[in-house]
């Protein structure tokens, strides 16, 4: 099992235009990362607080829906957070065509 | 005392004080007798002082007059006072002359005055009782007067006699005993007035910690459902309790699972993100997918092209050949793919991969097999559940959910294996226990009804294929009945229990699920191996079949009794196509009752429909990247304009069919919204106005 997911982080960071994956956990703290430190801690700070106002937004229109991903996709790359129950994963990944 | 005249200084003056002193000799006690002191006087000689004043006799005896006055020498002589009133200086007039020598105030108190009596009551002195106080009064006013300058003394005296009279008139007890309402003596002692000390302790503060929270819509609604689901928990417990008792060692198996591996939990996280970036590089595909029609097909009425999209490769599929697809039926993105080898002298291993449309890189899930998997089937009811036959004869069931690395289950030679690789095999409907059941064709002759029971599969031969025209010599000259190979097979969409086979040498059996070795029609379809046999999805009596002799054949299964008739005239197909190679695989549409593609194995796939051309495809295109690639199979998407075509190389390409090649009736304006069985309907007599068009004059066309 954990091999798999191990493979599949993999296979996501050795994909084309992927620059990092950072894995944080429910306290927003990183757990595992393929960027520089000072990096993940503030990707994971800054988007693990979007994430939960995002959630708290979808939740609070409707409280059986939850999020499912978010997405932000910005002029020089574009980076994907899929929330867990106890789990982010933040994937940034550059835009082809530039 | 009279004024005593001033006489000269000198001598006279010693005289003057002789004579003085004489005068007071009461007072002088202590002087001895005038006489000595004269005759001691005179004794002296005059001591003149030296700076003494030289006078005359005459001014010697001059007399001067001092007067005494009773003016104050001290007192000024005249005072000045400014008056406001007359603004100046005026002189007062008088000035007083009194001078003070000496005062003393004293203490006497007039007996009848206001303070006096006050006293008297305050020492308790009846005011009638004069005769007990006057002498004693008495007696303090004649101390009083004896001593001049004892002012407090006398004021004590005067009230220690006060005092005095007072007791001895208590102790009189006369008239009125009165008491004394303020005799309280105050008393005042000082405890001890213990030091001071200081003493302090500090004790630990308690630990504080800060707790914020918010409180929104949503948590309010978790807590409710977690009480919910307490709630539910503890009914369960009170109905179950031995059950329950099973699910919390399972639970408690499943919690540590997922605990003590942080990485797991990860899991659908990671599926979701991985997809989300697969997303964003192949993005273009996705677009093209989604909304690109080729424009150029509004000008070309007959033509239509394939649009390649994703192309799934697998890094261990590399070797091997795409041997069968299908589409998963509910999940419309779903795709099971078998991986083996058509070669005979190169027999590996072999792979189930299933993939996905949302990510092209890597495959949803896949199965590795010592043998090459030759079929694959996706349960329409149970899309988790697939059957696969192989190379070496066996059949086995692989769940897509199950974690497992192999089979569920897997036939062995004593059960039932076919002899030779299995081409296909076909689900069912279940059967009358409600267990799962599948056909598997075979070469070595033998079509076979697999059932899973509750934890083995269990086979039953329905078919054999014999050759009844040809037999074999055996060695000792006796006709041994030889079996035909099967290669394919489909099953009447409406009519389960009819059926059709192809063969290896070129026949295709109609056959029914009834007879076990008879067959209901036999048809020479092909010159070589039949590939492909397909019932057409909305026509109940049109199939296809694509064989090794380059042709693709349409035909129409007739009633037995017209089989009579048209006796050894060898049935012919309504249509046939000839596609310049070998054929793989052919699939009709789905939406539609006229298209259907083919593949060959020169890389090409065509399109045809016969409703806009009956001899031509619409579309024929190379789809192989590489030159010398096979195309061996072909499928179309039940919900998406979309076909897959599996090759030889172990590629799955994906491509978009252009709108010409997907035409369906046009729904008239305003008309009410069709159903599905008035669109089968429609798509029935569409076909069947084209075959009355054939079946009077059936030809063979070329392409």
């Amino acid at each position: 099992m954990a091999a798999e997911v191990e493979e599949t982080l993999k296979r996501i960071q050795g994909h084309r235009g992927v620059t990092g994956t950072i894995v944080v956990n429910s306290e927003g703290i990183p757990i595992k990362t393929t960027l520089d430190n000072s990096t993940t801690v503030q990707y994971a700070s800054l988007i693990h607080s979007l994430t939960a106002k995002a959630r708290s937004t979808v939740r609070d229109i409707d409280p059986s829906n939850d999020l499912k991903f978010l997405r932000i996709r910005s002029r020089k790359n574009e980076i994907m957070c899929a929330p867990d129950k106890e789990f982010l994963l933040i994937v940034i990944q550059q835009d082809d065509q530039s | 005392m009279p004024p005593k005249q001033v006489k000269s200084k000198t001598a006279a003056s010693v005289d003057r004080k002789r004579s003085k002193r004489g005068a007071d000799g009461d007072d002088l006690t202590e002087m001895g007798d005038g006489t000595e002191q004269d005759d001691w006087m005179q004794a002296k000689t005059l001591v003149k002082p030296e700076d003494q004043l030289e006078l005359s006799e005459a001014e010697l005896k001059e007399e001067f007059t001092r007067i005494l006055t009773a003016n104050n020498p001290h007192a000024p002589q005249n005072i000045v006072r400014y008056s406001f009133k007359e603004r100046q200086y005026k002189q007062t007039s008088s000035v007083d002359q009194l001078a003070v020598h000496f005062a003393l105030d004293g203490n006497l108190l007039h007996k009848d005055s206001e303070e006096a009596r006050k006293q008297f009551n305050r020492t308790g002195l009846a005011e009638t009782k004069e005769e007990q106080a006057e002498p004693a009064a008495e007696a303090a006013a004649t101390e009083e007067g004896g001593e001049e300058g004892a002012s407090g003394e006398g004021k004590e005296e005067a009230g220690d006699e006060d005092a005095a009279p007072a007791p001895a008139s208590k102790a009189g007890g006369k008239e009125k005993k009165l008491t004394n309402q303020f005799n309280f003596s105050e008393r005042a002692s000082q405890t001890y007035n213990n030091p001071f000390r200081d003493r302090a302790t500090v004790t630990e503060p308690p630990p504080r910690a800060s707790f914020s929270s918010n409180v929104t819509q949503w948590e309010i609604y978790d807590a409710y459902q977690e009480d919910f689901e307490k709630q539910e928990k503890s009914k369960e417990k009170k109905v179950i309790p031995g059950r329950k008792e099973e699910e919390k060692s399972k639970k408690k198996f499943q919690i540590s699972e997922t605990s003590s591996d942080d990485i797991t939990r990860v899991e659908t996280a990671a599926k979701i993100v991985e997809r989300m970036v697969n997303q964003n590089t192949y993005d273009d595909i996705a677009q093209d997918f989604k909304y690109w029609e080729d424009v150029s097909d509004e000008f070309r009425d007959s033509e239509g092209t394939l649009l390649p999209l994703w192309k799934f490769s697998f890094e261990k599929a590399k070797k091997l050949a795409i041997t069968s697809v299908c589409w998963s039926p509910k999940y419309r993105d779903l795709v099971a793919v078998s991986c083996g080898s058509y070669d005979f002298m190169k027999q590996g291993s072999g792979l189930i991969i299933l993939w996905t449309m949302k990510n092209p890189s890597f495959p949803e899930c896949y199965f590795e097999t010592d043998s090459g998997v030759m079929c694959l089937d996706v349960h329409p009811q149970h899309p988790h559940w697939i059957c696969a036959g192989f190379y070496d004869g066996s059949v086995a069931i692989f769940s897509a959910v199950d974690k497992r690395e192999g089979a569920i289950h897997r036939c062995t030679a004593k059960n039932g294996k076919h002899t030779d690789p299995v081409w296909q095999v076909r689900w069912q409907k279940d059967d009358a226990d409600n267990n799962m059941n599948f056909y598997s064709i075979s070469s070595d002759g033998r079509i076979c009804l697999w059932t899973i029971l509750k934890n083995e599969m269990v086979y039953q031969d329905v078919i054999r294929l014999s050759l009844p025209d040809v037999s074999a010599e055996g060695p000792d000259g006796i006709k041994v009945a030889t079996t035909g190979c099967g290669t394919a097979f489909d099953f009447h969409k409406q009519k389960d229990y009819l059926f059709l086979v192809g063969t290896e040498e070129g026949k295709v059996h109609i056959c029914s699920k009834a007879y076990t070795s008879h067959f209901i029609d036999t048809i020479d379809a092909h010159n070589m191996a039949v590939y492909k046999v397909c019932w057409n999805r909305f026509h109940p009596k049109i199939f296809i079949t694509c064989s090794a002799d380059w042709t693709v054949k349409i035909w129409e299964m007739k009633d037995t009794m017209d089989k009579s008739e048209s006796g050894d005239e060898a049935r012919k197909p309504l249509f046939s196509f000839d596609l310049n190679n070998s054929v793989g695989d052919v699939a009709w549409a789905p939406y539609s009752s006229t298209v259907f593609a083919a593949v060959t194995s020169d890389g090409k796939a065509f399109v045809y429909d016969l409703n806009a051309n009956k001899y031509e495809p619409l579309c024929e295109q190379m789809v192989a990247q590489k030159k010398k690639t096979k195309l061996t199979h072909v499928e179309f998407n039940p919900t998406y304009p979309i076909v897959v075509i599996g090759d030889d190389r172990g590629n799955v390409t994906s491509l978009k069919l252009s709108p010409n090649l997907r035409k369906m009736k046009a729904e008239k304006k305003g008309a009410p919204p069709v159903d599905e069985a008035t669109k089968v309907q429609r798509e029935i007599e569409k076909l069947e106005k084209i075959l009355s068009m054939v079946r009077n004059q059936p030809t063979e066309a070329t392409a």
